[in-house]
């Protein structure tokens, strides 16, 4: 059984959701084993991370070198590339940083790749059994992968429960001698952040959030008229910012924003997993869509099968007669 | 009476001067009109040669007949008193050109009491031009009617060249007057028989005035108006085709060369035929010299009158389409390129220089202008050409694009399958026609009611009230595809031809010898579009006949409703269709119904049909609202339309507007079915 | 500049359920329709920008067989000079590695500055374009939302990260980018467009042209998918039904109870 590695993704002093989650994907395919983290950086928080990531992994890969200040995906390949034990098993998670580091890491390891893992089944021989979607989500399949020259995973957020299990005391080990010659053709120049729009959605806590089945620039009245009448505030998904019928500002997902409602309402988001890696924190969701099949519908906790254009202005005069 | 050709103008005798000034005048005129020509000799071809007694009978109607001018009350009766004033005052310039140069013209006209009696309806004539001149001066500084407004955008007013244009027509006739009237009260005090004069004419006026007149003032009076007239009238007769004025000369031309065929879209390229489409590098109008002849012409024969700008629905919310700009502009733009005195130019694009991308999607291709224009000028075709050009370089807004892309692949602008457009048929058994049915009528149902769960209740119904009349008929199911009447109208018209040549072999195999349709823009794609069809028929044609023949009988409605039917663009405006609809309303016993301000072939387009509801527009208000609200003025809480997608509009404003408890609408199929028995 | 973008035909599901075949180990193909991948055309269209504002030509390329061949055509009809398809049996049951191993065989054959994918197709995979670009030791960037370039060899461009931020990076000619959808408006392709490249000739070329060895093809492919299946219903939403105003009157409840309504 190969060694299996997590990548640990962090910012400001704190590691990522994702660590605890990799770390029970890791434990998924070796439950024998506890699994090392690796974690890149430079500067005081990385010393933090490293402490925190022990309470999960047996062993911690730190690798400190400036130029890792910035976790720039292909600084980082090169690091890991001259670091990682060949045949390892590499977990990431499935973002845009994983994106960009892991399908060139598995060149350079010369181990194979798969993508937005959901689920691992286990080895059947010398093969791993996992899960992925297709089709924005409409149909799983199950794939198997050689690992016998080891495997680069990246595993989708939210995917794997967080490990819970008792602290491991893991050891934090200085592998930064081991880097390398860290110079890339590519140089980090800045981070734009996002234009703040009027309201910021990851402070609300009810949030009426819609997709596509809204249809039409001028129908986002109808969730803005039910926001008010409920003292909530009006989210969306991608295709609703990509139409400019919204700012994107109020999108949530894993190209907008987290948020960490109390409730959420889902109209006409069909769910893919892009949209809903962006909330947190397991609020109540309502999910409205025409189409019973929605997946959506396997993350709500309550469904209605109902054209939202029809729907929400009824639901917005209702809760107005009863104020 | 004192001879003009034998006077002596300062050093020059009459006849030499006025010849010069004739002789420059005409080579001036016809000089400046070649090269107005320019452009034309350049543009596209347009075969409009044909039929040449309709294009007569059309002249003598809309150009004599000034047909369309009363819709508008007031300009309309001034510009007829003022064209039949020009008519007859025709001969009275002929005339007086002759003056300047000969003698003998003095007593050419009409011999004896024919000529007197031309002498005073010619006089009232030139005295109620006079008239009209000033009204129109007064409607411009005073009343300013709206439609003659230009907005900011589109540069500085236009009051000042037409008041002045008013004032030299004004002079004109008021030097003609001064000409006659001196003439008169000298020969009045010279006792010679006195000329009638029409009484209260203004040359009567001006008499009346004069009569104590010095003869030698009378002299240099008579003498100095002919030669105010004669330069003001080569100076207006210059003057005119550098502006609106140009339409006195080139609108019967434009109106001869009217398009005559209705609902129809004109060719990619006149005399290309389909099969060597393929071969042309360019499709469409993307510089101004890809225009037709014809469409230059009118852009030249426009009056700036607004007509068709007020009547537009687009104008109407805000859109930036203006159909009285498109022209505008057009024209100043060939008048820039190809100017009379100097190089032309051409070739500059028309997209991103005087139009913009969103100003030609912007139409609905509802027609009102066309209907409304007096000059006949041509709207639709332009757009579709603009279209074809836009598509033709790929600039297609993103919204447009998705279901293109979905016609082309599904034959249906949502993406749905197409085993599944005949679905909505199964819950009332209506058969699908493969050859093997004996139905003589195909019902061609289309995309929006196939697929959309609400306009599905349309397509139910219609079926319905087809068996219920006993006609035995079957849809085309899954073969049948989107009739492209849009796609067509949007410029994408390669994918036109495969959808229409689809549906035709479609609609051959199935046997059928008669189409019938609830959906109006099939109804003209079907009529109009497609070629060797059989006859088509729209369901309201269809039930109003049922209904007379006693073959469906109507139940009453309750009481307390108010209905009002609103005509959809191309049942009513773009083929006519207006009465039936009405008589099946009016059939429905105890159905109050009462009449929008704005009907017939002056209904509000209700926001388009087909791509039209993809596009999304920069606009103030929807078209539907503003219908809506015209359907609530009228009085009424019902609104019966004939069309899915006036349906889904007005569904859609009502719900937008908030009217949802003041405002129904329900579809002339779907009440019918209601209300048969 | 001359640049290259990787295309793939993939089946057209914005409207479409997929669904599982009767034998319930892939989905039922029938009715498919198929297009160029979407975040493709994205790439074929910032690429005609580049190449339309600094010079150059933009050629298209993809792995597959002669059903493949409309995607070149259609990108072609867009505006791209050339199409080229690599097609052979041996090729068939490429893993993405494999494909990507095609595709840098391709590409050392050339003289491409720039190599675009989108990014990520119908598998949702995202992998072929960064195993591209380490298979030729090119700097890679994922996500890209904007590309300017640069004097000196080097673009400038921009990454979607999360939040709707971006980060900026300069990265140096070679290159390879994966593109994200909405970078641009990608121009419209009309049916006569794509009829008038109907007969254009397609370059196609098999493993012994491109000397492509190792693991391509079901043979060295190390990722294997089994099968389809949709997963069991897990407790899922609880459904309100029962019309209309049952289910506002409920959801209105609920609501109150988890403290929605303010």
């Amino acid at each position: 059984m190969p060694r299996i590695f997590a990548y640990i993704v962090h910012s400001n002093s704190a590691a990522d959701d994702s660590a605890a989650e990799l770390a029970a994907a890791a434990r998924r395919i070796d439950g024998a084993q506890a699994p090392a983290a690796i974690v890149t950086g430079w500067g005081a928080g990385l010393d933090a991370v490293c402490e925190a990531t022990c309470a999960q992994y047996g062993e911690v890969w730190k690798i400190a070198n400036p130029a890792l200040a910035y976790p720039d995906a292909e600084v980082i390949r090169k690091a890991l590339v001259n670091v990682v034990p060949r045949g390892s098993i590499v977990l990431a998670p499935h973002a845009h940083f994983g994106v960009d580091l892991s399908p060139g890491l598995s060149i350079k390891l010369n181990a194979a790749f798969v993508s937005d893992v959901v689920d691992i089944e286990g080895l059947e021989g010398g093969w791993l059994k996992l899960v992925r979607q297709e089709f924005g989500g409409q149909v799983s399949a199950h794939v198997r992968c050689d690992i016998s020259s080891g495997a680069v995973l990246n595993i989708r957020p939210g995917a794997f429960k967080p490990w819970d299990g008792a602290p491991v005391h893991g050891q934090v080990m200085d592998h930064s001698a081991g880097a390398g010659d860290l110079t890339v053709r590519r140089r980090y120049v800045e981070t734009v952040l996002s234009e703040a729009g009027g309201v910021d959605i990851t402070k609300e806590p009810v949030l009426i959030s819609i997709g596509r089945g809204i249809q039409d620039r001028d129908n986002v009245a109808l969730a803005e008229e039910l926001a008010e009448a409920m003292g909530a505030a009006v989210s969306c998904s991608r295709p609703v910012v990509d139409a400019k019928w919204l700012e994107k500002s109020r999108q949530v997902g894993s190209s907008g924003k987290t948020v960490k409602p109390k409730v959420y309402l889902a109209c006409g988001i069909s769910g893919s997993f892009q949209h809903l890696a962006g909330i947190k924190g397991n609020p109540f969701i309502v999910a409205i869509n025409k189409n019973p099949k929605a997946p959506i519908f396997r993350v709500a906790d309550v469904g209605i099968v109902d054209d939202i254009l029809e729907f929400l202005p009824e639901m917005t005069a209702k809760i107005r007669e009863q104020r | 009476m004192q001879s003009i050709a034998g006077a002596v103008y300062a050093f020059l005798p009459g006849r030499i001067l006025f010849l010069i000034l004739h002789v420059l005048g005409l080579v001036c005129f016809a000089y400046i009109v070649a090269r107005r020509l320019a452009p034309l000799r350049r543009a596209q071809r347009d075969f409009r040669f044909d039929r040449p007694w309709t294009r007569l009978v059309r002249v003598l109607r809309f150009w004599l007949g000034q047909w369309r001018h009363p819709r508008y009350r007031t300009a309309g009766i001034l510009h007829i008193l003022m064209f039949a004033g020009f008519i007859i005052l025709f001969s009275r310039a002929m005339d007086l050109l002759w003056l300047g140069v000969s003698d003998s013209a003095a007593n050419a006209g009409l011999p004896g009491l024919a000529g007197r009696i031309y002498d005073v309806v010619r006089d009232y004539a030139t005295s109620i031009v006079f008239l009209c001149m000033a009204a129109f001066a007064v409607r411009r500084l005073l009343f300013k009617p709206v439609r003659y407004a230009v907005p900011a955008r589109y540069g500085k007013a236009h009051t000042a060249d037409a008041v002045f244009l008013v004032a030299l027509i004004a002079a004109l006739m008021a030097a003609d007057s001064l000409f006659e009237g001196a003439q008169a009260a000298g020969g009045a005090q010279q006792g010679r028989p006195v000329e009638f004069l029409a009484a209260l004419s203004l040359p009567w006026m001006v008499k009346q005035t004069l009569l104590a007149a010095p003869l030698a003032m009378l002299a240099r009076l008579h003498l100095g108006a002919y030669f105010a007239h004669e330069v003001t009238f080569f100076f207006l007769l210059c003057y005119r085709p550098f502006g609106i004025q140009f339409h006195v000369e080139t609108s019967l031309f434009s109106i001869y060369f009217a398009k005559l065929d209705r609902g129809t879209v004109k060719p990619v390229r006149w005399g290309v035929p389909d099969e060597q489409l393929e071969q042309l590098p360019s499709f469409g109008v993307k510089t101004f010299e890809d225009f037709t002849w014809k469409h230059m012409l009118d852009f030249y024969s426009c009056a700036d009158c607004g007509r068709c700008s007020d009547q537009c629905p687009a104008n109407a919310v805000g859109r930036p389409l203006s159909p009285r700009f498109l022209t505008i502009k057009a024209r100043d733009y060939s008048f820039r390129h190809y100017p009379v005195w100097g190089a032309s130019r051409n070739g500059a694009p028309l997209i991103g220089g005087i139009y913009s991308a969103d100003e030609i999607w912007s139409c609905t291709t509802c027609g009102a202008c066309e209907a409304e224009c007096p000059l006949l000028v041509e709207y639709i075709d332009k757009i579709v050409d603009l279209r074809r050009g836009l598509v033709d370089a790929g600039n297609v807004p993103q919204s447009l694009q998705k279901p293109l892309k979905a016609l082309e692949s599904r034959g249906n602008p949502y993406g749905k399958m197409e085993k599944k457009r005949g679905e909505w048929a199964k819950t009332c058994g209506v058969p699908v026609l493969n050859g093997n049915h004996d139905a003589s009528t195909v019902y061609f149902v289309d995309s929006i009611t196939s697929y959309d769960d609400r306009m599905q209740a349309i397509g139910r119904a219609t079926a319905q009230i087809l068996s219920r009349a006993g006609e035995t008929f079957g849809i085309l199911g899954a073969a049948e595809k989107d009739s492209g009447h849009e796609v067509r109208r949007f410029g994408e018209e390669t994918l036109f031809m495969a959808l229409r040549e689809h549906n035709t072999e479609a609609i051959k195999a199935s046997g059928a010898r008669r189409i019938v349709t609830a959906d109006p823009h099939a109804y003209n794609a079907l009529k109009h579009d497609y070629k060797d069809m059989p006859p088509v028929e729209h369901i309201s044609q269809f039930t109003a006949r049922a209904v007379r023949a006693g073959r469906l009988k109507l139940d009453a409605v309750p009481d307390g409703q108010v209905y009002t039917y609103h005509d959809p663009c191309y049942l009513g405006r773009h083929n006519q269709v207006f009465d039936e609809p009405r008589e099946v309303l009016d059939a429905i016993p105890g159905l109050h119904r009462v009449e929008m301000s704005r009907s017939r072939d002056r209904s509000f387009c209700c926001g388009g049909g087909g791509l039209a509801l993809f596009y999304e527009p920069k606009e103030e208000q929807r078209m539907g609202v503003k219908r809506v609200q015209m359907a609530a003025e009228a009085g009424a809480n019902v609104i019966v339309t004939a069309c899915p997608y006036c349906m889904a509009n007005v569904e859609d404003a009502i719900k937008v507007a908030g009217m949802e408890d003041k405002m129904a609408a329900i579809d002339l199929a779907e009440l019918v079915e209601k209300q048969m028995r | 500049m001359e640049i290259l973008v990787c295309a793939k035909r993939v089946p057209d599901t914005s409207e479409n359920e997929i669904a599982l075949n009767a034998a319930g180990n892939d989905i039922e193909r029938d009715d498919l329709v198929f297009s160029v991948n979407e975040a493709d055309n994205y790439a074929v269209e910032e690429a005609l920008e580049i190449v339309e504002r600094a010079g150059g030509m933009v050629a298209v390329v993809t792995v597959g067989g002669d059903d493949d061949e409309e995607v070149l055509r259609r990108e072609m009809a867009m505006g791209a000079k050339n199409g080229v398809l690599l097609s052979d049996e041996n090729f068939e049951g490429s893993d993405g590695r494999g494909i990507a191993e095609i595709l840098a065989a391709f590409v050392r054959k050339g003289h491409y500055e720039l190599i675009l994918t989108g990014v990520q197709a119908d598998d949702g995979a995202a992998q072929v374009g960064g195993m591209l670009a380490a298979l030729l030791d090119y700097p890679f960037a994922s996500l890209v939302t904007s590309i300017d370039v640069l004097d000196g060899g080097k673009l400038k461009v921009g990454r979607e990260i999360e939040g709707g931020s971006k980060e900026i990076y300069e990265i140096e000619l070679p290159c390879v980018l994966s593109i994200q959808t909405g970078i641009n408006e990608p121009r419209y392709v009309g049916m006569r467009g794509i009829r008038q490249v109907a007969s254009v000739p397609i370059a196609t070329l098999g493993k012994a042209d491109l000397g492509v060895d190792g693991h391509v093809g079901d043979a060295g492919a190390r990722v294997k998918r089994l099968d389809y299946f949709v997963p069991p219903a897990t407790k899922g939403a609880e459904m309100l039904n029962g019309g209309r105003d049952q289910a506002i009157a409920k959801l209105i409840e609920l609501l109150r109870s988890k403290g929605g309504l303010q």
